[in-house]
């Protein structure tokens, strides 16, 4: 009998309890909010939510958890980012060297792309994300949202708005520039779930 | 809400969802570029645009107003955070100059003079999401009847001193617990007794929540301050006066910062207290007049 896993949420700032809810609620998930590297030695995936950037770096940093979170990439941990989750998971930031990210996803991406909160918007993003699937309309919430400038190699795309890209996937990291966890569509949660279960992590539990 | 190509912007999705995007943060009261820069590398998860904080307006008196577009805009420019600016309750033309700006949320404050002493703005009709201040649970959700996208208890501003803060947020905490505690046939008349639509009492009773996210502001001077709100149920806290007008603000800024997101355990609350020099000095709420006390304003 395999035990079930836990997904963690970050919770250091942003609409962890969004993510908490739709995880919970829509998929019947085990959830832990994690703001210490003890709460993310529990998880066995972990997303990062919307929120602002600037702030959840400096509070990974204060604590440790942005080399924790590094590591356990490392041993194959699967991330999901949303909107700021994205760009903290990024390689680095269009026009801004000077503020850190972790990193782990190789792309650049421009921060507020779409513009600032007047210019935010709902739409229905076509997104494939199975493969030989027909593409699948998420519906997305984007809010003073980012979108990917540059892919590595590695990086498979999963939608794009506009031309834009907004979804991605490299091996178990994903990110979106938009917010799923807003509305009522749960299929990138879902998806995400699909990653954990199928993670193949080599865990050096403490 | 506009649609172009089945896109849809200014809805109110999105513009509940950037106060979700602000939660477990502080936004704080800045008065010029230099201060936006150390409020954003503190941590800040957005700013509030004004030229004189809420203790300044206490001291020197007269009407205060919207600040200078230029200033606001000043301040856009140098952080890359949410900036929000004041406007004075329902002054319609200084909310319409603040989305004509662009700023990223509107506070229609009782720390302004008010423009109106019947009606707030009607803040549906804006692309600009609001965020309005309450003592108790009728004031939120007529609040939010007319628009409002966040809630934060009023607090008394710029008199670092919680008291009144803590007043409005178990109020509002109570209210809620009664309303949901109450018998369906009941619910008409709770909307009656607390002034307030009936759908809004309604789904109080049902989530036992504010439709809305629930921010707390006025009075918060220390990390101790802010972590008590977030106890007493706030999902973020607002911070005026309390920071330049202390001692060492950078430190005390980043201090709240961390305070707000570790505000559940205290040892960590206890390294984040020590040694961050003076609060600001602090006004005993008994020691007002009346006609200064802020939270009285809206109606």
């Amino acid at each position: 009998m395999s035990m079930q896993k836990i997904v963690g949420v970050l919770a250091l700032q942003g609409d962890f309890e969004a993510h908490e809810r739709m995880l919970q609620n829509a998929l019947g998930a085990k959830t832990r909010l994690v703001k210490t590297c003890q709460e993310l030695e529990e998880a066995d995936g972990l997303v990062l939510p919307g929120g602002e950037s600037t702030t959840i770096v400096k509070l990974m940093q204060r604590i440790g958890l942005y080399e924790a979170i590094q590591q356990r990439s490392a041993e194959g941990m699967p991330l999901y980012g949303t909107c700021a989750g994205m760009i903290l998971l990024a390689r680095s930031i269009l026009a801004r060297e000077d503020q850190p990210t972790l990193g782990l996803l190789d792309v650049e991406v421009a921060r507020n792309a779409f513009g600032r909160q007047i210019d935010s918007f709902e739409a229905d993003i076509p997104m494939q994300l199975y493969e030989g699937a027909r593409h699948q309309l998420v519906h997305g919430v984007f809010i003073r949202a980012p979108y990917i400038t540059r892919c590595g190699a590695e990086v498979s795309v999963l939608g794009r708005y506009q031309e834009k890209v907004v979804a991605v996937r490299q091996q178990h990291i994903l990110a979106t520039a938009f917010h799923p966890e807003l509305t009522d569509d749960a299929g990138v949660h879902r998806y995400f779930l699909q990653m954990i279960e199928q993670s193949q992590e080599k865990r050096s539990r403490t | 809400m506009t649609t172009v190509n089945g896109e849809q912007t200014a809805t109110w999705r999105t513009k509940v969802g950037l106060a979700e995007m602000l939660k477990g943060g502080v936004i704080m009261d800045v008065a010029n570029v230099e201060q936006a820069v150390i409020a954003e590398e503190a941590g800040a998860a957005a700013v509030m645009a004004l030229e004189r904080v809420p203790s300044d307006i206490r001291k020197q008196g007269g009407v205060a107003r919207m600040s200078d577009p230029a200033m606001i805009k000043a301040i856009m420019k140098a952080v890359s955070i949410p900036v929000m600016a004041k406007c004075r309750i329902g002054h319609i033309a200084e909310a319409r100059i603040l989305e004509a700006i662009g700023v990223d949320f509107i506070d229609e404050s009782e720390v302004l003079t008010p423009a109106d002493e019947e009606n707030h703005v009607y803040k549906h009709d804006y692309r600009v999401p609001f965020v309005c201040g309450c003592r108790e649970l009728g004031e939120a959700l007529r609040r939010i009847g007319e628009g409002a996208a966040m809630i934060r208890t009023k607090g008394e501003a710029g008199t670092g001193n919680i008291v009144e803060a803590v007043r409005h947020m178990r109020t509002l905490m109570r209210d809620m617990r009664r309303v949901q505690s109450l018998r369906q046939d009941e619910l008409m008349v709770a909307a009656k007794e607390f002034r307030a639509p009936y759908e809004l009492i309604a789904e109080v009773h049902k989530t036992g929540r504010l439709p809305v996210p629930n921010f707390s502001a006025g009075g918060v001077a220390t990390p101790a301050d802010a972590a008590l709100m977030m106890m007493l149920g706030a999902e973020s806290v607002f911070v005026g006066s309390g920071i330049f007008k202390s001692a060492d603000p950078k430190e005390r800024a980043r201090a709240i910062v961390d305070a707000v997101t570790h505000y559940q355990d205290a040892e960590k609350l206890a390294e984040i207290s020590t040694g961050l020099g003076e609060a600001m000095p602090g006004l005993d709420i008994r020691t007002l007049p009346e006609e200064e006390l802020m939270a009285a304003r809206g109606w």
